[in-house]
């Protein structure tokens, strides 16, 4: 039996459901529109399980499905030395996203990395606190800012509307995903030139612990 | 591999030689106030360490090391002077799946002395090597105040020098902005435009120009800031010879003795650096009557600047290949920063009591 971890709803699962169509593999919702459940027409021994895009990275991990799709910015975010826990099989070529820093449009001294360090030094003298950067992702961000060699930020979690934050003064920068930066512009943000954190995409990951011929089999059955 | 009773009886151990060198032995909490560490050692500590949220006292973190709790005992209500040692687990979260603990034993030595600061370095360091004898361990000595005073001694803006300073413990960037800051590296571009962009009007202008403002970093921040960059502009890069002389210093490894003639040498162009030189020479001094000889003790000048970000003097290691044994060093300015308005000379360090005993069962 091969588990394969698909986005439980959304354009998401829509575009899954049609990269794996296209190349032979029929999966559809069954039971009502709000049931989260699945199936994989004319193939035997294939279950479909039906999950947030957030939570595939840890069930891959721990095993509990063998082949998944998520973004590559939730495994790399999520999952600590993600090589080690997954592989990545094929880049599906949607859902994709740049992860980057913004700080207010009106900060006009400030357009790089090196200008935020050096905007968060004054500010921290000024504020008595160092400068708040809103993120959900938490890992990724860290890791960018630490081999910049960034000092005097601290990260604040914003698991959603983390545009809104720094009118809200609870941050005064964000690092976030956007595809066409519009969300930025309306909430008054600008990105930083040389701040591409990642760029991620949906991606097919396999679990390093899973492993057997029926998973090849079916990898080559749509010609992976 | 090692049980965890033996490594205990080797902590014991040693922390017993450092209860005969005349250390108060100490206790510290395990759970400690996060917010301290973090503002201490910045966002990096978070990745490192475990932690925790306690419903009335808010984040905690899983004590990372003891120098934060037992200076900020000391500063309490310590005497002066003072000699202290503990003995306890650390914990360190692990970012990559390898056998790198993520709890085990500290024992530590720590001297908050005024009267002969390379005495007591001197101190700690023989103390160190003593303990760890017989071991086959490679020592390592630095000194990160010699690299901060010739920043000091720069012919360059503040605004440059705190530059520098606020990242001497940051490699990497300390190294582009030096290149920046010398005329090695060219302007980025994004930096050129953005200069162009601030000469083209008022910050004031600029700033109405760019869209409400939004955020807790007010207009006068901005425009401060924004002046701050037109002028740095303007600033003359550091003379060939300056940077020379601090690109030689940052890659300086030989033998402590060599060193101490090399950095004569270098204070007689750069001589802001004369007094920390003065007193490298008097700890060697301090080292020799402790039957330690310069002329084999290896010492690299950039050794520490990667470590916990407190160390603004002596600092040195004890390695097993490339796993420190024990490391430790001077940390002066961390007594000011957690002591509210007071401070003390202090020195120390910490050996890892599963790695000695790890070496010990090899022998």
């Amino acid at each position: 039996m091969v588990k394969i971890g698909v986005p439980s709803k959304g354009r998401l699962q829509e575009q899954t459901f049609d990269w794996f169509g296209a190349r032979g593999l029929k999966m559809a919702r069954s039971g009502s529109d709000r049931e989260y459940a699945g199936r994989v027409e004319g193939v035997d021994g294939v279950t479909l399980v039906l999950l947030s895009a957030s939570e595939i990275p840890r069930e891959l991990a721990a095993g509990r499905i063998d082949l998944g799709v998520t973004g590559i910015d939730l495994v790399r975010d999520k999952l600590a030395d993600w090589e080690t826990q997954v592989a990545e099989v094929a880049p599906l070529g949607f859902g994709h996203a740049d992860l980057i820093l913004a700080v207010p449009a009106c900060w006009i001294d400030v357009e790089t990395v090196d200008d935020l360090d050096a905007a968060a030094a004054a500010f921290r003298r000024a504020h008595g606190h160092r400068l708040r950067i809103a993120t959900k992702y938490h890992r990724l961000v860290r890791q960018f800012l630490t081999a910049q060699g960034v000092a005097d930020y601290q990260l604040v979690d914003s698991q959603g509307a983390t545009e809104g934050t720094v009118k809200n003064l609870t941050a005064e920068a964000i690092a976030d995903i956007t595809s066409s930066g519009e969300t930025l512009r309306a909430n008054h943000l600008k990105i930083l030139s040389d701040a591409l954190i990642l760029q991620s995409q949906a991606m097919l990951y396999r679990a390093r612990c899973a492993s057997g011929p029926d998973i090849d089999a079916l990898l080559a059955r749509i010609g992976l | 591999m090692i049980s965890k009773a033996a490594i205990r009886a080797e902590a014991e151990r040693l922390f017993g030689i450092f209860r005969a060198a005349g250390a108060v032995p100490v206790e510290a909490d395990i759970l400690l106030p996060a917010g301290t560490l973090l503002d201490l050692y910045g966002e990096d500590i978070r990745a490192r360490a475990y932690v925790t949220q306690d419903p009335i006292r808010g984040e905690m973190m899983l004590r990372p090391d003891f120098t934060v709790p037992v200076v900020q005992a000391h500063m309490q209500h310590g005497a002066d002077p003072a000699r202290y040692c503990y003995l306890g687990e650390v914990f360190r979260a692990q970012e990559h799946l390898d056998d790198r603990p993520s709890e085990y034993l500290q024992v530590g030595f720590e001297i908050f002395d005024r009267a002969n600061p390379e005495a007591a370095d001197a101190e700690v360091f023989a103390l160190f090597r003593d303990a760890l004898h017989p071991l086959d361990l490679r020592a390592v000595t630095g000194d990160i105040g010699i690299l901060m005073a010739a920043v000091r001694g720069l012919e360059t803006t503040d605004r440059r020098k705190d530059a520098l300073l606020r990242h001497v413990w940051r490699p990497r960037r300390f190294r582009a902005l030096l290149d920046r800051f010398s005329g090695r590296a060219p302007e980025p571009a994004a930096r050129r435009r953005l200069l162009d962009r601030l000469a083209a009007d008022t910050p004031q202008a600029l700033i109405a120009a760019a869209g409400p403002l939004v955020g807790l970093r007010d207009a006068d921040e901005i425009a401060a800031r924004a002046n701050a960059l037109l002028e740095d502009a303007k600033t003359p890069p550091i003379a060939a010879l300056e940077a020379a002389m601090l690109y030689d210093l940052l890659s300086l490894e030989t033998n402590a003795a060599a060193a101490l003639t090399h950095l004569q040498g270098i204070s007689r162009h750069l001589p802001a650096i004369g007094p920390a030189v003065d007193r490298f020479a008097a700890r060697l001094q301090a080292l020799t009557e402790r039957g330690i000889d310069p002329a084999t003790l290896p010492f690299e000048a950039s050794h520490g600047r990667s470590a916990m970000e407190y160390y603004d003097g002596f600092v040195f290691s004890f390695l097993a290949g490339e796993l420190p044994v024990a490391s430790g060093g001077r940390y002066d300015a961390l007594t000011a920063v957690l002591g509210q308005g007071r401070s003390i000379p202090a020195v120390g360090g910490i050996l890892r009591p599963h790695l000695v005993a790890a070496m010990k069962g090899a022998l």
